[in-house]
């Protein structure tokens, strides 16, 4: 081996077979590091939090696989990452696109951005659905419940919601960027009680992944879906129909909305709370029409 | 917390193994003068200088034992998972025993504290559950069957005596699953398995407790006060996939309608234990228990996470190697010695 490189050495140009060299160099070491987290998988010596997070396999399985989707297929804009502060505190978004691919490119833009592991609050549907339920806890998520929010914003994570929730996901193409209900507000009850800001963030582009024209309720029911979207190509196409059209996505993280204010007992003020929940409500309607007219059209 | 000593202590359930372990503990205590330890069979561990007694809880004949030997403290022990007994047996014994125990602790005058073994599986496991349960979470879907049913009827029964009897200090105890080199548990069976059926597209969240620790808190509990209801666990969580892995256990994914066909066709054929649908449902959902109050109550972690618990258990049985991983295992090895070569 050694002779052949003096060999090659002699006859080369040498600054070309030193490039080569590394550039084979650095895939010799990606495919050894490969190796190494296949063996460490295949031992299982890896650790999960107690909500099931595997940050290893997030990191290293999950994310990248979104992450191909965020960079070439939706082309993701990022601004105002600055506004995620350090310690903990509670993201709030609009939710869109019949299915909910939002979560996951807002799960990247956070991680590649902050540096920072969102813990989304996810429908109970999620969790009853095979594979779907354990491969959402491993990459971080949990059920949206109270005591689930406060357990997470007490250990100083980032937690994020969708209060729209299904209204939200499912609502029909003709009702794109329009925010629908906030739930009944205990995301506001669960960031007052664990003393965190709100982060509202608003996210344009999904509304026009999966445009849905119709809701064929019957089949829905039978699935027991909260919908069966029609878009202009599913069920038209097949399998060819699940794939989203190409938007160009913006997500844009407002300034926090810190509830210094009121204190951890507002949160059993029914009106206090509905008050903050208007509150945070409009401000991302605000920052969806601004971001929405940055962005300009949908799909160039 | 020098609490009024335990003098005369019964521990019932004492043939089995956790019972002879913590009957052999407290008689080593010096501020316990007796250890009774009850059980329908002969003990096979030595049990030292615990008086042994050869009684049913099922019936009134417990009541003389705790009158005439002016017992204390009684440690309730005897709640059966284990796969050995018949489901009906082990119901009559979990249930119809606590009634008849709790019944002749309200009678007896002697009687200052109970300590009850009860289970984690009293919360149910549904994919609707919080992450974590605390000892106020009630469950979301309460259990209803099997083992984890008696621990809620158990735990039902206990809190009728504590209002009757409101001079009692009572400790209830929910213990995650019991690991260790001579537990033997349904789930220690399930591992066991030449090839372990999983539950496709789920991957429970489990945690562990060593039987170490089940008997250092059961000490505390019984030699100092401490009334209330606490979770006890190890630290961490495995999930049920990387478990396997760690114990080198083949798994094979499998639909849940026919894990449960399997586990009965085994139970009626094979005489094995079979997957009781409370099993099925942990297998599938997992559950994971705060145990942050027992911390601060005791002022004490136990010596072994769940991930080290299950260490213990898998080098105890001589698992932890299988064919298939150690051909897997030795490929990457190889491949990556390969590559190491040629970077050279």
């Amino acid at each position: 081996m050694n002779a052949d490189q003096l060999d090659e050495g002699a006859r080369v140009i040498p600054i070309d077979t030193a490039r080569r060299h590394s550039a084979r160099a650095s895939v010799e070491r990606g495919v050894a590091s490969g190796l190494a987290f296949l063996r460490r998988r295949f031992a299982g010596e890896y650790e999960v939090d107690e909500f099931g997070f595997d940050p290893e396999l997030n990191s290293t399985v999950l994310l990248p696989l979104a992450r191909a989707l965020y960079e070439h297929w939706f082309r993701v804009e990022v601004s105002g990452v600055e506004n995620i502060p350090a310690g903990g505190a509670l993201v709030v978004a609009n939710h869109s696109g019949t299915i909910p691919l939002d979560a996951l490119m807002l799960s990247v833009a956070v991680h590649d951005h902050a540096g920072r592991d969102l813990r989304l609050l996810g429908a109970d549907l999620v969790y009853q659905v095979p594979v779907l339920a354990h491969l959402s806890r491993k990459a971080g998520h949990t059920l949206a419940c109270p005591a689930d929010a406060a357990r997470l914003l007490g250990k100083d994570e980032l937690v994020g919601v969708f209060p729209e929730g299904f209204k939200g996901v499912g609502k029909p193409f003709a009702d794109r960027y329009k925010l629908q209900r906030f739930g009944r507000g205990g995301f506001v009850e669960t960031a007052l009680r664990a003393g965190v800001p709100i982060v509202p963030t608003a996210i344009v582009g999904a509304e026009e992944i999966y445009p849905k024209i119709a809701d064929l309720r019957p089949l829905a029911r039978l699935l027991g879906l909260p919908y069966f979207p029609i878009t202009p190509t599913f069920p038209l196409l097949g399998p060819a129909g699940l794939v989203p059209l190409p938007s160009k996505w913006i997500i844009q993280f407002g300034e926090p909305m810190p509830l210094d204010e009121h204190d951890a007992e507002s949160a059993d003020d029914p009106m206090i709370v509905f008050d903050i929940t208007d509150h945070v409500r409009e401000n991302v309607q605000q920052m969806l029409h601004k971001t929405r007219l940055r962005r300009g059209p949908a799909f160039f | 917390m020098p609490a009024a000593a335990a003098r005369v202590v019964l521990v019932t359930g004492v043939s089995r193994f956790l019972g002879a372990r913590v009957a052999n503990t407290l008689q080593a205590d010096p501020c316990i003068e007796r250890v009774i330890g009850v059980d329908t069979v002969q003990p096979t561990m030595s049990l030292g200088r615990t008086d042994f007694v050869r009684v049913d809880i099922r019936t009134p004949d417990i009541a003389k034992i705790i009158t005439s030997a002016r017992v204390d403290t009684v440690v309730h022990l005897d709640l059966v998972a284990s796969p050995s007994a018949s489901r009906a047996k082990a119901k009559e014994l979990n249930v119809i025993g606590t009634m008849q125990l709790l019944a002749a602790c309200q009678r007896s005058p002697d009687t200052r504290k109970l300590v009850v073994r009860s289970s984690a599986a009293v919360y149910g496991s549904s994919p609707m559950d919080p992450a974590v349960f605390t000892e106020r979470d009630e469950p979301v879907e309460p259990p209803t069957s099997g083992y984890a049913k008696d621990a809620v009827e158990v735990e039902g029964y206990v809190r009728g005596l504590q209002r009757r009897r409101s001079d009692l200090t009572v400790s209830v105890l929910r213990f995650a699953n019991l690991l260790g080199p001579s537990v033997d548990s349904p789930f220690t069976h399930y591992v066991r398995m030449a090839i372990v059926p999983t539950v496709l597209g789920f991957d429970p969240r489990l945690q562990f407790l060593h039987e170490d620790d089940c008997v250092e808190v059961l000490r505390r509990v019984t030699i100092e006060d401490h009334p209330g209801c606490f979770n006890v666990a190890g630290d961490g969580v495995l999930l049920l996939s990387q478990a396997l892995r760690r114990a080198g256990r083949p798994y094979v994914p499998v639909p849940s309608p026919s894990i449960s066909v399997c586990g009965d066709m085994g139970r009626r054929f094979v005489g094995k234990s079979g997957f009781s649908p409370e099993l099925l449902r942990w297998l599938t959902y997992g559950r994971v228990i705060d145990t942050s109050a027992l911390a601060r109550e005791l002022a004490w972690r136990p010596k072994y996470g769940s991930e080290a618990a299950f260490a213990d258990f898998v080098t105890a049985r001589g698992l932890g190697h299988s064919l298939g991983q150690d051909l897997g295992r030795g490929l990457l090895d190889r491949l990556g010695a390969m590559l190491g070569r040629g970077g050279s």
